[in-house]
Formats: C-alpha cells, structure tokens, sequence
C-alpha cells in the first residue's frame, strides 16, 4: 500500500468519525466545508483544467438555493423534484451565459462573471416572492425513505458522500476522452482544434457541469440551514469560491477540499482572533485574507496541494512501455499510392499591403514526401497556415482528396485526415507524454461525458491507450511514455507532436520545422524517424529551411522565397537550380 | 415622463456617467500597460471623498497615517533589496517615507485651520495619489510577468483588504463634501449645477490631457509602448516597472479626482467607489480595453441607462445595467474568428 492511499484512508476514516469526536461547532464547520468543496470542484474543473475563471458560481449556488426554497414553501413541492428543476434552470441559465461569453478569450470571462454575480444578487434581493433582504424561512428539510434530515448534524454524512462522489465523478471524467479535451483547452484553442476537438462545445460543457456542481450545493445549504436570503450569494462569495480553488490548488480535486477547508477555518478564527488583537471591531480578518492571497500568489501559484504532493513519496511509476491487449482503434483505409491527396492551386496570402504567399501551386500523391523549403521570411508558415486551416487565403484554392479545404476551419480539416504538428510544440507540459498522444485519437474515439462520468468508457480508453503506445513504441518514445510532457527535452517534444499527430491516423502528415532549434544529435533523431516513416508510406508535407535536413528525406521538393515558387522538383535537381543557391546564398554581383 | 423629467434625467446621467468614463478610462490605462485588470480603481473614490470630509471636518484624514505605514512598508522592502548599494535606497525613501511624513505633516498643520475648499481638495489628492505607486510597488511589481489570472485575482484580493481597510479607518457612515461651486443656471427648462458642470468639464479636461499625454510626451510613449510589448519595450530601454507604477499613479490621480467631483453630488462611503469602478469597468470592456472614445461614449450611455432606470425601475437599477454588458459581449464574440488566434 503507497502513503498516498494510507492517507486517503486516514482523512476518509477521520472524516467518518469526525462527528463523534469533534465539538458541534467543528462538525458544523465541516459541514459547510462540504459544502463549499463541492462548489469549488466545478472551479477546479472550470478554471484549473479548463483555464476559464468564473467570479461568479455563488450566483448558481443562489439559483439552487432560491429554487428550491421558493418551490418547496409556496407550492409544496418535494426537494428532490425541486433538485431536477434546479439543475434543470441552471443548466439552461449556464448555456445562455456561456454561449454569450465563452467564445471571448482572457479578460472577458472573468470581467462579465463579476457582472451576472453582481445583478443575480439584486435579483434575489428584489423579485418579489423571494422575500427581499430576510430571504426565504422555513423550508422543510430534505426526505429520504420516510427519515426527515432535520438538524444540521444529519446532513453531515449526505454532504460528505456528495463531496467524495462528486471528486470521483470529476476524477472519472479527466481520465477519460472529453476529459483530455477539457485539459487541452489550455494549450490553446488551435491545437485542441487541429485534433478535431470542438473547443467551444467543452468549454460549455465544464461550465455547465461546474454551474450544475454549485447548484447542488446550493440546494444543499437551502435545506441545511432551512432559509435562505441574499447575502450568501454575493459576489463576495463567489470570489471567495475562486480564492479557495487558488489556495488549495486549482489543477487538482483534493485541492478543492482542502482550499474550502483552509479558506473557511482560517476566516473563522481570524474573525474571532483579529478583533481581539486590534481591539475593536471590524472585518480585520478580510484585510488579513487580502494581503495572504497576494503574498501567496507571489510566492506560488501551485496552492496547498502541491506542497502535499511534495512531501509524499511519488506513485508508483507504471512499468515504461507497456502495451495492453485492446481492441483496434477504427483505422482509415490505406489510399493507394499516387492517389492525388493536396491540391494546392494558386494560392496567395495579402496582409493589408504585403503579400506573403504569391500564386503558389503544387500537389503531394499519397505515399510521397514533399519538402517545402525556403530561406528565413520566405512565407512558409503562411504557407503551412493556409493548408491547416488556420488563416484564410486571399485568392486560389487548396483541395484535399479533392474536397475544397481553403475554407474550412482546422476541426473540419483535421476530420478529412490531415495532422500536424507545431513548430513551437503545443503540448500539456503536466499530462504524460502517452496522455498527449491520446489527444491525437480524439477523432477515432466516441466517449462522451456521461459515460466518461459514469466509466462506461473503459474498453474505448484502453484501446486509445493501447493505440497511444504503440505510436510511442513507433517514434522510440515508448521508455518515456509516463514522464510529464514537459520534462522532456525539445527534440523529444518535437517527436512526441509527431507521435500524437500519427496517433490521429492521417492520410497526410503536415510537419512544421520539425528541425527548429534542435542539437545534432536531435536532428539526426529525427532525420532517422523521418525516414522510417518514409519507409511505412507515410505521406508527409515537411516544412522547413534547413536544406541539408530534408535532402535526403524527402521524394520532392518545393522552394519559396518572397512568398513565391522559385524551384520545384527533385531534390538534386533543385539543389542545382541556380534561383535556389542565389536565394540560400545571396546573388553573385 | 415628461420632457422635463427626462431633460433631467440625461442630465444627470451625463454627470454621473462623466464619472464612469473617467475610471473607465483609468481602467484601460492601467490595463494597456500592465495587463492589470484594476479592480481596486474605486478605492481612490472612496479615500479621497471620505479624507476630504475628514478635512472638512478639521481632522487629520486617516489616510495619511495609512500612507506613511504603507510608505515605510514600501520603503523597507526597497532598501533590503538594495541592501548593499546604499546609493540606491536614497530614492526609495524620499519617494516612500519622507513624501508621506510630509503630507501628515501637512495635513497636521493644515486641518485645524480653515482652509479654502480648493486647498482641501489639493491636499486630499495629495494624499491619495501616492496609494496608486506604492499599491504597484507592493503587490503588482514582484508578479509583473505573471499570467493575466494571477494578476486579476492579486487585483481582486488588493481591492478586498483596501475595501475592509476603509471601513477600519473611515467607518461605515457615508459622507456628503461641500461642492466647488454652488451656482445653478437655467437653461431652458434645464436646472443645470455648477457642479455638474464640473464634473463634465473636467472629464473633457482629462481626456484631452491623456489623449496629449499619450501622443506627445516621451513618458506617454514609453507608456504606449510596455502596453504593446513588454519584453520589446524593457529592450529598448524603456524601464517597465517604472511604467508601471506610471500607469498606478495615473489611475490613483484620476480615481481621486473622479472621488472629489462627484462627493458633492453623491453620498460616499468606503464601499461606494466600487458599484461605480465596476460601471467604469463596463464602460471599459464595451470599449473592448483598448478604446479610450469608445469607453467615454459608452461611460455615458450607462449614465443615462442607470438614471432612467433608477427613475422608472430602482429596484432594479443595477441589474439593468450589469446585464447591458451581456448583449455587448454578444455583438463582440459574433464578431469574432474563434479559431487560429493566438491568445499569447
């Protein structure tokens, strides 16, 4: 047994007996901590692993409140029908405010969650029936099999178990397809699109599950305390949410547990503690907390969590390189050899008055690899930019398989069977190296969130995984399969975006300066996994301006300089070609 | 609603959204710079109404005993971090211990005597603007380059130990401040106050002074340029800290000022600079943090919004206006490639 699982079991254990050995006022503390661990799961889904910050869940926390406590005092509803309507109304509250703000990238999330926690608050304030400023009263308590939860004490237990269930679900869920597309939203939008992730709908989905998490909990502490009023709403709640996901460390669930936990003992005894010190009253222990969140986020931005995760000896590393027995992945029929797969006619890129890519035109036949080479500025990347997706063309157009790709987003042309990878490598630092390449079969798998939630993925996740090593084993990366993306070095990362763009089984491999940056000894690596490639009849479109590098790897070659098509042709053939030494080696005068 | 009424009303609410367009206009300055997103910008509302009342008043303001503890605070993390180049910790602790000493000083000698009105609020503003540098110094400056997330929760917990501090030193009762000028004209149907009149003159003021500031001095192109590239502006010898604490200074002295115009109209208490910072905030966002006429023009239209809205809805006076963000967050993500953007 690891340390880790004795002290799962110790806190499991302490928190079973908690209730018959701690004083009434801890266990009462303990319970909102349940409470506010829950909402502060769906921050740690929504803003650690999704990277979108929400001041705002106290306003969903209110909408479960107040739903329950108005259905159930003025028409006599049953609580737990009065749940589904909550989740119900915060599901669809949650969609309309996402869909209105999801799309905008950085401040803008944050920003507007401010807004709707600031007019949720005077809307449960002010519409009539929710009893103004003294809220809701006498609510009944939860039933369940005929037994009333009436003190505050009896929901310990049901809080609790809510708590552990809903980590476990969350857990399921981040180990699982949707989950790695939720984790990829941080390495930025345009890779989790080049694997045919549909980023905005996962966006949505953490949103909705973190609303649909603090509407539980809301729902929870309208039937504890069995009234309900405005001020636990507030927007001050909702940025205390948020501070106890960054002190207890927001890129994992316990951290959420022991955010809530820190967060709501240390306001407690601060509140009791600092008025003595200072000698009057005042919420001392607001400023006190101000001034700790900023040395804290000064010193670290890990939270409590890490810190624990320091002090304890490292799991057990999976053996390296295993590869477990699994059904295929569904695999694309091979394209016969000289079967037409990209088109490129006349394409040309303006930005305003400069033209970076100039009428340029050539094709790849399956099975082939073609270089696209050019000096430093010749309009490569644009040219790379166009074929994936990611800018627009100006004029011409770009076929794959003969569908017209020039405008299509990179989700829709990554489904047609073209991969890529990044010249500056878009990787998730902290998920494994396999985790990475398991992103790459994100099209090839069916799992959605439910059955991600519920396990029901399991036979699909050990063929992703089984198809995941293989790649692995293919590109040579298979002894560092469990290590974190981000410990290895550029070369390996460079290998590890190839190895994650084959996991997406492509008909054509778009490479993006492989070679950038790399030492000798990584290039000749590479070089050497090009050319096994080569040999499985991969076809691949490489980028690059190392001459040397590509020349023996590749079938033909096309050489750009200022945005136009210079030489094309073989590759000894091109080197001979007298516009291509003059634009590698400047003009003889 | 008579034509009266509603003259009035748009009066009232270009005065008030006069105010929201100023700290709009803190809010993008601050932001283009460093990225911040100021949260605590209705602070210096707040402290600079309630310490011109405490002059008023005849008293010392809190805020300067504040300020010299925060100074001294300042200046000893300066100097242990200059601790071996004596030469280094000269200016720290003029800018941070002396300058605070003498404004208590000052206000000690002042308050008792009755000074003209315009004297108390050169004195106020004094008193608030160095909160802008030294709040940089201390909590922005060690995390300059942090991710845009941590410096919005930093902004969000400054804002929360400034606010309960407010209510430390000032109380909870709210103040009213004796206006500038008393004069009424009619103008037509019109009441028109001089103090609104202020209000609204010196915001055109500012404006034009930042639009001047930012296109024709040196220190306002050093400025533009840390908003537009940090590392390249820290390369061509641009100093990004002391850009920085610029832009802090900038949004302490218009916070400020935005706190002594509208106390005469308003009643002001320690929070109160927060509802109105976070409409200057909207004001921002419509203006997407980058357009300073774009913030002015929308600082007024929420002006007007909120006083129609307070006339005919009061209730539900805030929520109207902070739902008006959603429809603007709208137009702006239908506007939007969502793909191919780099957020870096």
């Amino acid at each position: 047994m690891t340390s880790r699982r004795i002290l799962l079991l110790i806190v499991l254990a302490g928190l079973a007996v908690a209730p018959a050995v701690l004083s009434p006022f801890m266990v009462t503390l303990l319970i909102f901590i349940g409470i506010y661990s829950i909402v502060a799961l769906g921050l740690v889904l929504l803003t650690g692993v999704a990277g979108l910050t929400s001041f705002g869940q106290a306003a969903f926390v209110g909408l479960g409140a107040y739903t329950t406590a108005y259905l159930t005092t003025t028409i006599g509803l049953s609580p737990w029908l009065t749940l589904l309507i909550g989740l119900g109304l915060t599901a669809a509250a949650a969609f309309v405010l996402g869909a209105v703000t999801l799309r905008l990238s950085g401040h803008y999330l944050p920003v507007s969650t401010i807004a709707w926690g600031i007019s949720s608050y005077y809307l449960f304030a002010h519409v009539d029936g929710l009893g103004g400023a003294t809220g809701i009263t006498d609510i009944p308590p939860i039933e369940a099999f005929g037994y009333p939860f009436l003190t505050r004490e009896s929901l310990y237990y049901p809080i609790w178990l809510t708590v552990l269930v809903t980590m476990q679900l969350i857990v399921n869920l981040l180990d699982s397809r949707p989950g790695r597309a939720i984790r990829a939203l941080r390495g930025g939008i345009l890779m989790a699109e080049s694997f045919g992730i549909a980023t905005p709908r996962y966006k949505m989905a953490a949103f909705i599950i973190s609303a649909l998490l603090a509407c539980i909990a809301g729902w929870l502490y309208a039937h504890l305390l069995r009234f309900v009023n405005p001020t636990p709403f507030h927007l001050d709640a909702g940025i205390n949410y948020l501070f106890m996901v960054v002190i207890g460390g927001a890129s994992q669930v316990w951290g959420a547990v022991l955010g809530a936990g820190i967060l709501t003992i240390l306001q407690n005894y601060l509140q009791d503690l600092l008025p003595h010190l200072f000698g009057q009253t005042g919420n001392y222990e607001a400023i006190a907390l101000g001034v700790c969140i900023v040395l804290l986020l000064q010193r670290t931005q890990q939270g409590a969590v890490s810190l624990l995760d320091r002090l304890l000896p490292p799991p057990p590393a999976a053996p390296p390189g295993e590869v477990t027995a699994a059904e295929r992945l569904p695999e694309r029929p091979p394209l016969p050899p000289g079967t037409r797969l990209l088109v490129v006619m006349g394409a040309s890129k303006r930005f305003g008055g400069l033209t970076a890519v100039n009428n340029l035109s050539f094709s790849i036949e399956a099975g082939e690899i073609v270089g696209l080479i050019g000096p430093n500025g010749a309009g490569k990347s644009t040219a790379f930019n166009l074929i994936s997706g990611v800018l627009p063309l100006s004029s011409g157009e770009i076929r794959y398989l003969g569908r017209r790709i020039d405008n299509r987003s990179s989700r829709r042309i990554a489904r047609l069977g073209l991969a890529r990878s990044f010249q500056h490598t878009r990787l998730l630092p902290d998920m494994t190296v396999i985790e990475n390449v398991m992103i790459g079969a994100h099209l090839r798998s069916r799992a959605g969130i439910l059955r991600a939630l519920l396990r029901l993925d399991r036979a699909e996740e050990r063929s992703i995984r089984a198809e995941a090593a293989r790649h692995l084993h293919r590109v040579g990366l298979a002894d560092s399969m469990h290590l974190a993306a981000g410990s290895l070095a550029l070369g390996q990362q460079r290998i590890l975006e190839i190895a994650r763009a084959l996991c997406a089984d492509p008909t054509l491999l778009l490479l993006d300066e492989p070679a950038a940056g790399l030492r000798y000894q990584e290039k000749q690596t590479l070089a050497a996994l090009l050319s096994q490639l080569r040999s499985e009849n991969v076809s691949i479109l490489l980028v690059e301006h190392d001459m040397d590098f590509v020349m023996n790897l590749v079938d033909r070659l096309v050489v750009v300089d200022f945005g136009e098509m210079i030489a094309q042709g073989l590759p000894e053939q091109v080197q001979a070609d007298p516009r291509v030494v003059e634009a590698y080696l400047g003009g003889i005068e | 609603m008579t034509s009266d009424i509603i003259l009035f009303l748009i009066q009232d609410g270009i005065a008030n959204g006069a105010i929201y367009a100023l700290l709009g206009l803190a809010i993008v300055l601050v932001f283009a710079v460093t990225r911040i997103i100021m949260v605590p910008q209705g602070i210096f509302i707040s402290y600079a109404a309630l310490s011109l009342s405490w002059l008023e008043s005849n008293l010392v303001p809190p805020t300067a005993w504040l300020l010299l503890a925060l100074g001294l605070l300042t200046a000893g993390i300066e100097c242990w971090q200059a601790r071996r180049r004596p030469r280094a910790m000269r200016a720290p602790l003029v800018k941070y211990v002396v300058l605070p000493a003498a404004l208590l000083g000052l206000c000690w000698l002042l308050a008792p005597q009755d000074l003209p009105q315009m004297a108390r609020m050169a004195l106020a503003l004094a008193l608030v603007v160095p909160f802008g540098p030294i709040m940089y110094r201390l909590a922005f400056q060690p995390v300059a380059g942090a991710s845009p997330l941590v410096l919005l929760l930093i902004s969000v917990a400054v804002f929360i130990a400034l606010t309960s501090l407010g209510l430390v030193i000032f109380g909870p009762e709210g103040v009213r401040t004796a206006p500038i000028a008393t004069a009424s004209f009619t103008l037509g149907v019109l009441d028109l106050s001089a103090q609104s009149l202020w209000v609204v003159g010196m915001t055109a003021l500012l404006m034009v002074l930042l639009y001047l500031f930012f296109g024709r001095t040196i220190a306002g192109k050093a400025l533009h340029a840390t908003a537009v590239n940090r590392i390249g502006a820290k390369l061509v010898g641009i100093e990004t800290n002391a850009a920085g604490g610029l832009a802090f200074t900038l949004a302490a002295a218009i916070g400020a000022l935005s706190g002594i115009l509208i106390s005469p109209i308003t009643t002001i208490y320690y929070d109160t600079g927060f509802l109105m910072g976070l409409k200057g905030f909207i004001a921002a966002i419509i203006g997407g943090l980058l357009s300073y006429p774009l913030t002015v023009i929308s600082a007024l239209v929420i002006g007007i919004i909120e006083s129609f809205s307070s006339f005919s809805a009061s209730l539900y006076k805030e929520v109207i206006v902070f739902s008006l963000i959603l429809p603007v967050l709208l137009l702006r993500s239908l506007g939007r490639r969502d793909i191919g953007e780099d957020e870096q």
